[in-house]
């Protein structure tokens, strides 16, 4: 077991773990947060999806050594019900989700994906989705949302 | 179950509701008010069960009869009702609360749902089969409380303003005199904090479609903001004060038992609480998850071999050969070998469809808490009711000591490791005493599920010398073993069988007697076959010489209800098959359709998704086709989905690329008739979902094993289609009657994808691809095929 300190959602924890626990472990355990998900525990799916220094990272499969000092965003560090963030209020105007297992790592993947490549064409938006996985298959509203919120953040 | 320690657990949001309706927790004990429907299973206050109760608490969902255990009206006038059919991703919890806004004239918001918790709701069985729409949607149960409420309240309020019913208003639960609308009451005033204490009555209307302002309208879903910014409490997100985590350590093969377990191989890791051995089940609880998920992996655990499996490759030739059969006649003339020797041509031909998995993105969980012989089960099962009597089995307690609340867990389609997983956690929690929460793994997800069922389908047709169709036949094997556990079959799912029970047994049926009814719940039978049984013709085609004739067998892996069970197999191998007659006939194949329908609606759903396509009227395949490089076609498909509930036609777009058997789906059409849509939104984001589940099934999604064990344990083993796919153009219509019953519309899409691809792919390049999933190997030979 060892101490590391971890900010997430601009909060500082300072937490006794052992090293090789999965990031995903801590988050939704330890510090009860609700929007990172297990979905397969081998970094297939993407429900775990965190962004860690502005990079979309799978924390099914980062082990808290790997994390020490970082700064995370998960999906409740974006916006709350009262005021989303605008790709959350993109997925709520487009009804983009069924069951909204998946949308933790869809808005996640996105998010991290459109702030690095603001001008992203429609195909390199599929390319930086594929690794996301959702059994609803709201595909089409999906990829429908993500565009909007893009075009919004252009604007 | 103590009544106080009952109360102690209600959920906060039925202490609100509670409030609401301006029932104290001591008043509530003191009167058998709105919720006395979820204490009448508790032997010790059965004083407070009224008449008539009891029946309504039969496990096979028969709701209740009393309005109070659907409807309290609050002291603030806030409405709360209760439901025993739950939200599941499809939608149910917005529309319900719909339905009960406008029954009752009150705005959306003020509606207050309760859904599916054993010491709360009315026992409303399972949520599946794409009938809770019907269910709760049409003269009776919630529909029907709702009207009779209404109803109840317009009686009050006559009494009480001294006018008659039928010179008053309801809006915004408040009720005026027409006249003179300075006279009103409130319904806070009317019977705020107090009960109805009448029951349903069948004759209360409920509103003409044509009145709806709420219900009808496409209002967002309640839970979409709390999902779309991480503050949604899934089954997954339960936390119990004191709670500890388990995993579950499967067998490494089908049919291996447990020969020893090492306590000791797990002593060294920290925080295990305890190893858990119950027959062939074994657990490990662990202080934190991690922990249980390390322990599990190292507990050195001792099996038998495995029973063996039938190779992949024969699976099909396995099923026909399978001794014994329950066989099934679902419409037999008996004159079916007479016309198809007579026939001017007959055409045959053979349908395959794999085992497939539900496969939910976020494995299945849950939490028990079984403690001085009473449990409390956090499950995102379909079947509350069903499940709280199975757990008891399970734990070897009195039913009504056990509640089962539900909590939203990832999407199901059908039965997925739901309720295995609240037997694991009641298990490992009744062994340590204290609370425990189980996700399992994903290997475990995949490898024991409930697989959706394989299927081979012999399917031949005469025809005369006009090419119309004057005999069809139809022959079936698939297998099954286990499926939901009901109240009393817990060993259907693998933990079940695992701790002691057996799944229910195989009733082997040979001769098949003769039908007594027309019943096409499966789809066994062709939309195009009249239907006659018994002197009536309940069908929706023409064909009167029909034979649809099934055999179930026994099944090596563990089968369940999954999207469209039977349904889509047996349409897939339908549709196809119409196609290719339709070919042998030279004629084109939505026109071959009609020619064959007798339906009006069906025939309306398949006229409109044509019309909405552009369809290009021609036989398939298309004139003057390449060979090589991409080829472009179009498939149609249809049906009544479950012979009654709910009717749906699907053009599919496809390009196929013929040099590596890729296809791609590039546009899908679909025209969908489900009586008066409840939410136009909300039923068009389900054809959409479910015509890509259907794709991503039709294409990618087969269960593989060897020869001990199933070997499709994760995405990369069980493909499917991820958000990156080149995902078609969906264009839906809605065909909204406000004439007709609700039905049916979560499933109907998926069931007709199949069929529309195969035949869109044999328009496009004369290669007819009649086993599913349509893999590009499987479509290479074939094109390499073609004469």
């Amino acid at each position: 077991m060892s101490v590391l300190n971890l900010k997430v959602n601009g909060q500082n924890h300072s937490l006794d773990v052992d090293l090789q626990t999965p990031l995903l472990y801590v988050l939704s355990d330890d510090l009860e947060l609700r929007g990172p998900k297990f979905g397969c525990g081998l970094g297939q799916c993407g429900s775990c999806t965190v962004i860690v220094n502005g990079e979309a990272i799978r924390s099914c499969i980062t082990p808290m050594a790997a994390v020490a000092g970082s700064e995370i965003t998960t999906l409740e560090g974006l916006g709350t019900v009262e005021k989303p963030h605008p790709i959350q209020k993109a997925f709520i105007n487009e009804q983009a989700m069924q069951c909204g297992f998946c949308i933790n790592g869809v808005i996640m993947t996105a998010k991290a994906f459109l702030d690095r490549n603001p001008r992203a064409t429609d195909a390199q938006i599929r390319q930086a989705m594929s690794g996301v996985l959702c059994r609803c298959h709201v595909h089409a509203r999906m990829i429908g949302a993500i565009k909007r919120y893009a075009q919004e953040a252009k604007a | 179950m103590n009544r106080l320690a009952v109360l102690k657990e209600l959920t906060p949001d039925a202490v609100v509701a509670l409030e609401k309706t301006g029932m104290s927790r001591r008043q509530f004990i003191a009167r058998s008010g709105a919720l006395i429907i979820g204490f009448s299973m508790a032997g010790s206050i059965t004083q407070l069960t009224a008449p008539g109760s009891a029946a309504a608490q039969r496990l096979d969902g028969a709701g209740s009869g009393r309005l109070d255990s659907w409807i309290a009206i609050g002291g603030d006038g806030s409405v709360t009702a209760y439901t025993g059919k739950c939200e599941l991703g499809q939608g149910l919890y917005t529309a319900q609360k719909q339905l009960i806004a406008e029954e009752l004239s009150v705005p959306f918001d003020r509606v207050n749902l309760i859904q599916c918790d054993t010491a709360l709701t009315p026992d409303q069985g399972t949520t599946s089969g794409a009938q809770s729409h019907p269910t709760n949607f049409n003269e009776k149960n919630l529909a029907l409380a709702g009207a009779t409420a209404r109803e109840a309240l317009l009686q009050r309020a006559s009494a009480k303003l001294g006018v008659p019913v039928d010179r008053l208003a309801t809006r915004d639960g408040v009720i005026r005199v027409k006249a003179d609308s300075s006279k009103s009451v409130s319904y806070a005033e009317l019977i705020g904090g107090q009960t109805f204490g009448v029951p349903l009555n069948s004759g209360a209307k409920r509103k003409h479609p044509s009145e709806w302002t709420i219900l009808g309208k496409p209002v967002p879903r309640v839970e979409i903001p709390a999902l779309a910014a991480g503050q949604f409490e899934f089954v997954h997100n339960v936390r119990v004060p004191g709670m500890l985590h388990g995993q579950v350590v499967r067998p490494p093969a089908v049919g291996s038992t447990l020969v020893s377990v090492d306590d000791a191989s797990v002593q060294g890791i920290p925080g295990v609480v305890k190893v858990v051995v119950k027959n062939n089940f074994v657990g490990v609880v662990a202080d934190k998850p991690w922990l249980a998920f390390q322990a599990a992996n190292k507990l050195k655990v001792t099996w038998t071999a495995g029973s063996g499996l039938p190779p992949q490759r024969d699976l099909y030739e396995y099923l026909r050969n399978q001794k014994p059969t329950r066989d099934t006649f679902f419409v037999n003339s008996k004159d079916v070998d007479d016309n198809l020797a007579s026939a001017a041509r007959v055409v045959k031909a053979t349908y395959f469809y794999p085992y497939q998995m539900h496969g939910s993105v976020g494995s299945s969980c849950a939490v028990g808490d079984v403690k001085d012989g009473k449990a409390t089960i956090w499950s995102a099962t379909q079947a509350v009711y069903p499940l709280k009597n199975s757990v008891a089995m399970v734990l070897g307690l009195p039913p009504e000591n056990v509640r089962v609340i539900f909590r939203m867990g990832s999407g199901c389609y059908g039965i997925n490791g739901a309720d295995t997983v609240s037997y694991d956690a009641a298990l490992l929690s009744q062994a340590v005493g204290k609370p425990v929460r189980v996700q399992l793994t994903r290997k475990d997800e995949m490898a024991w599920e409930n697989y959706g069922f394989a299927f081979v389908i012999d399917q031949r047709a005469g025809l005369d010398a006009r090419g119309t169709i004057i005999a069809w036949d139809h022959e079936s094997w698939a297998p099954t073993l286990g499926g939901r556990p009901g109240p009393s079959d817990p060993g259907n799912v693998i933990t079940g069988f695992l701790a002691g029970f057996q799944p229910a047994a195989f009733a082997a049926r040979t001769p098949a007697p003769e039908p007594k009814e027309f019943s096409n719940g499966s789809n066994a039978a062709p939309s195009y076959v009249t239907g006659c049984v018994g002197g009536r013709c309940e069908g929706t085609g023409t064909v009167a010489s029909e034979r649809v004739f099934t055999h179930n067998v026994k099944s090596p892996f563990w089968t369940g209800p999954l999207r469209s069970p039977a349904r889509v197999q047996n349409t897939f191998a339908h549709e196809s098959f119409m196609d290719e007659i339709a070919t042998a006939a030279k004629v084109d194949p939505v026109d071959y359709r009609l020619r064959h329908l007798r339906d009006p609606r069906l025939i309306e759903v398949v006229k409109s998704v044509a019309k909405a396509a552009n369809w290009e009227t021609r036989p398939s395949p298309r004139f003057g086709m390449r060979r090589t490089g991409i080829a472009a076609g179009r498939g149609v498909s249809c049906v009544l989905y479950e012979g009654d509930n709910g009717y749906c036609a699907m053009v599919a777009e496809v390009e196929v690329n013929q040099d590596t058997g890729e296809i791609t789906a590039t546009r899908l059409v679909i025209a969908s008739d489900c009586g008066p849509v409840s939410n136009p939104n909300g039923l068009r984001n389900q054809l959409e979902g479910g015509a890509l589940h259907g794709l991503s099934r039709t294409l990618l999604e087969e269960v593989r094993w060897d020869d001990q064990k199933v070997t499709s344990i994760d995405w990369s083993t069980y493909p499917s289609l991820f958000l990156g796919a080149n995902v078609p153009k969906i264009d839906t219509v809605l065909i909204n009657r406000s004439d007709g019953s609700t039905m049916g519309a979560g499933e109907t899409a998926t069931t007709v994808t199949a069929a529309a691809i195969a035949n869109a792919v044999f328009d496009a390049t004369g290669a007819r691809i009649r086993q599913v999933p349509f893999t590009r190997e499987r479509v290479k030979a074939a094109l390499d095929a073609r004469a």
